[in-house]
């Protein structure tokens, strides 16, 4: 695999405070990587060191093969940051027309980028005059002039109504499937389920997992259960070695795998024991409780 | 370097304040200068014709209209402490570098555009003053018409060192107001320690200090050209006679001021964590 981004070791100190500790992940060609952690945990403070805005204070990190300064990688690497940073007295066009500039490329792109968010009808108009979701978007439409290798994000959606969070996670998902690289940072777990592959999350700067997204937790999932004969399932359950933890919320039982079980292997089993259930599903976690498990476990 | 201007003089020209503020700075003088050439009558009680006082002849014209001209580099100040201030307060600073600007193009953009607005401003000046003074003075030989053109060299040096000075405020300072007060208190602070110097240090000692503070390395390019035309009337008095010529080391010290407020600029930013 290609690598586009490796990090070693990286650590960054803001006088007492580290926010970003020995941190070391790879970035590969074609995949879309989530970075994940809570507000404060030093997903922006990376990006903002491989972006060249923050001065690392140890530890190392290049873009591509290594060859590449920082300066002319970046031309290949289109970002955004937080919040869209665009000149308000210019329109969206004039604004494009600076990027390029920046980037050294032509201004034939624009219309094209624009056109992918939507915005070509809008092009005209000052950037003042535009919705959170506008300058969101056209914030993307910048990031993509250069036809970059990889896609940096940083929250895109944040502060956007459930309208505007669903037009970005399309348009993100609409680059990835042309499969350019998208490295995305978010605190949203959903938001990082429902797009990225891979993922590396963070807690106070310290890396806690990286890898595939559905390899997060060794799981064999656990099943929501319901019946009328609720203490004799119970029963069953605390006695079965197939079972770890059981959890009651009301009529509703989750019972954790401790070894492979299908649903339908265990509903025979039930009916061979005269229980009928009223509700069965089985279930992985989703990245939100995986994610809760994963700081918890450090935690302790 | 072409591409870094463009890049400045696109935010500039797009920005209406800083568009005003350009047009201001370049308008301005001109008016004055073309204002103070005409004859004006007060209402039949006398006529003041600043021409019949001697002050439009060669050479010392070029004195005059620089000195005055440059007591209008205010506005355009107000132009780069902003550049550099709404870039910090819109974090469209962070953006640029990001979209791939090295933090050396970040400030050479700056730089360049002031050098060019300088160089607008010293090409408009030496054109209006060759035209006023062909117009009213009474020596037209090229030799004396072209004497003491090196004002315009000092006027040229004065406004990038004084521009540079403001880059550099508002690089360290990140808000154009307060850039702006700090200049003030600059200027109120030089005064200040001259005058604790010339108390405590010989007057001598005290002067040369002071020549090489950055505001008064400024205002000694081009010193105040009052005096000379009184001088011109009264020929004989020798007590009034100073010196107002531009030295070689006069520009030297504020080229000096110049490079390192550049450089400086370029290491905050360097430093900083945006």
């Amino acid at each position: 695999m290609e690598p586009i981004l490796t990090i070693n070791n990286l650590t960054k100190k803001f006088g007492y405070l580290t926010a970003v500790k020995n941190l070391t992940f790879t970035i590969n060609k074609g995949n879309v990587y989530g970075i994940l952690g809570p507000n404060g945990s030093g997903k922006s403070t990376t990006l903002g060191i491989v972006l060249n805005v923050v001065n690392k204070t140890q530890g190392d990190f290049h873009w591509f093969d290594g060859n590449t300064t920082t300066h002319d990688a970046l031309k290949h690497v289109g970002a955004i940051i937080e919040r869209p940073n665009f000149y308000a007295y210019m329109t969206a066009e004039q604004n494009l027309k600076l990027v390029c500039k920046i980037k050294g490329v032509n201004h034939s792109k624009i219309d094209e980028k624009l056109a992918i968010v939507g915005l070509l009808d809008r092009k005209n108009h000052k950037f003042r005059t535009y919705s959170l979701g506008m300058k969101q978007r056209l914030a993307i439409a910048s990031a993509l002039l250069n036809d970059p290798e990889i896609l940096i994000l940083d929250e895109p959606t944040n502060g956007l109504d459930p309208q505007g969070i669903h037009q970005i996670r399309q348009i993100i998902k609409d680059i990835a499937a042309t499969g350019t690289t998208i490295l995305l940072a978010s605190h949203l777990l959903d938001e990082v389920e429902k797009v990225c592959t891979h993922v590396v999350v963070l807690r106070k700067g310290e890396k806690l997992y990286a890898g595939r997204v559905d390899e997060m937790i060794n799981s064999h999932g656990f099943f929501e259960l319901k019946a009328d004969k609720q203490d004799e399932l119970l029963g069953l359950l605390e006695m079965s070695s197939n079972f770890g933890k059981v959890k009651i919320e009301g009529e509703l039982i989750t019972a954790f795998l401790e070894e492979p079980m299908s649903a339908s292997e265990f509903n025979k089993l039930m009916f061979e024991k005269g229980i009928i259930l009223s509700h069965l599903v089985k279930r992985k976690e989703s990245l939100e409780e995986q994610f809760l498990q994963l700081t918890d476990n450090q935690a302790n | 370097m072409l591409r870094l201007l463009q890049l400045e003089l696109q935010k500039l020209w797009l920005n209406k304040a800083s568009k005003v503020l350009i047009i201001i700075s370049f308008i301005l003088p001109f008016t004055v200068l073309i204002l103070s050439s005409i004859k004006i009558n007060f209402f039949g009680f006398f006529t003041l014709e600043l021409g019949e006082l001697g002050i439009f002849n060669f050479p010392i014209i070029w004195h005059i209209t620089t000195f005055f001209a440059a007591q209008f580099k205010f506005f355009f100040a107000i132009v780069v402490v902003s550049m550099v201030g709404n870039e910090y307060s819109n974090k469209t600073l962070k953006q640029n570098l990001i979209d791939g600007l090295s933090k050396k193009e970040f400030i050479l953009s700056k730089f360049y555009t002031i050098v060019f607005f300088s160089l607008c401003a010293t090409i408009l000046i030496g054109l209006a003053t060759l035209l006023i003074g062909l117009y009213y003075s009474s020596h037209t030989e090229i030799a004396i018409i072209f004497r003491e053109v090196n004002f315009l060299l000092a006027y040229f040096v004065k406004l990038v060192g004084f521009f540079s000075l403001c880059l550099f405020l508002g690089m360290l300072l990140k808000r154009s107001a307060f850039a702006l007060g700090f200049l003030f208190l600059l200027f109120v602070s030089e005064s200040i320690i001259y005058g604790i110097m010339r108390w405590k240090l010989a007057s001598e000692t005290a002067d040369s200090i002071h020549d090489f503070f950055p505001l008064q390395s400024m205002w000694n390019l081009i010193n105040q050209p009052i005096q000379r035309i009184v001088m011109t009337k009264f020929p004989d008095k020798a007590e009034m006679m100073y010196d107002f010529a531009v030295h070689w080391y006069e520009i030297a010290i504020v080229l000096g001021w110049t490079a390192l407020f550049i450089f400086l600029s370029y290491q905050l930013l360097k430093k900083r964590d945006l």
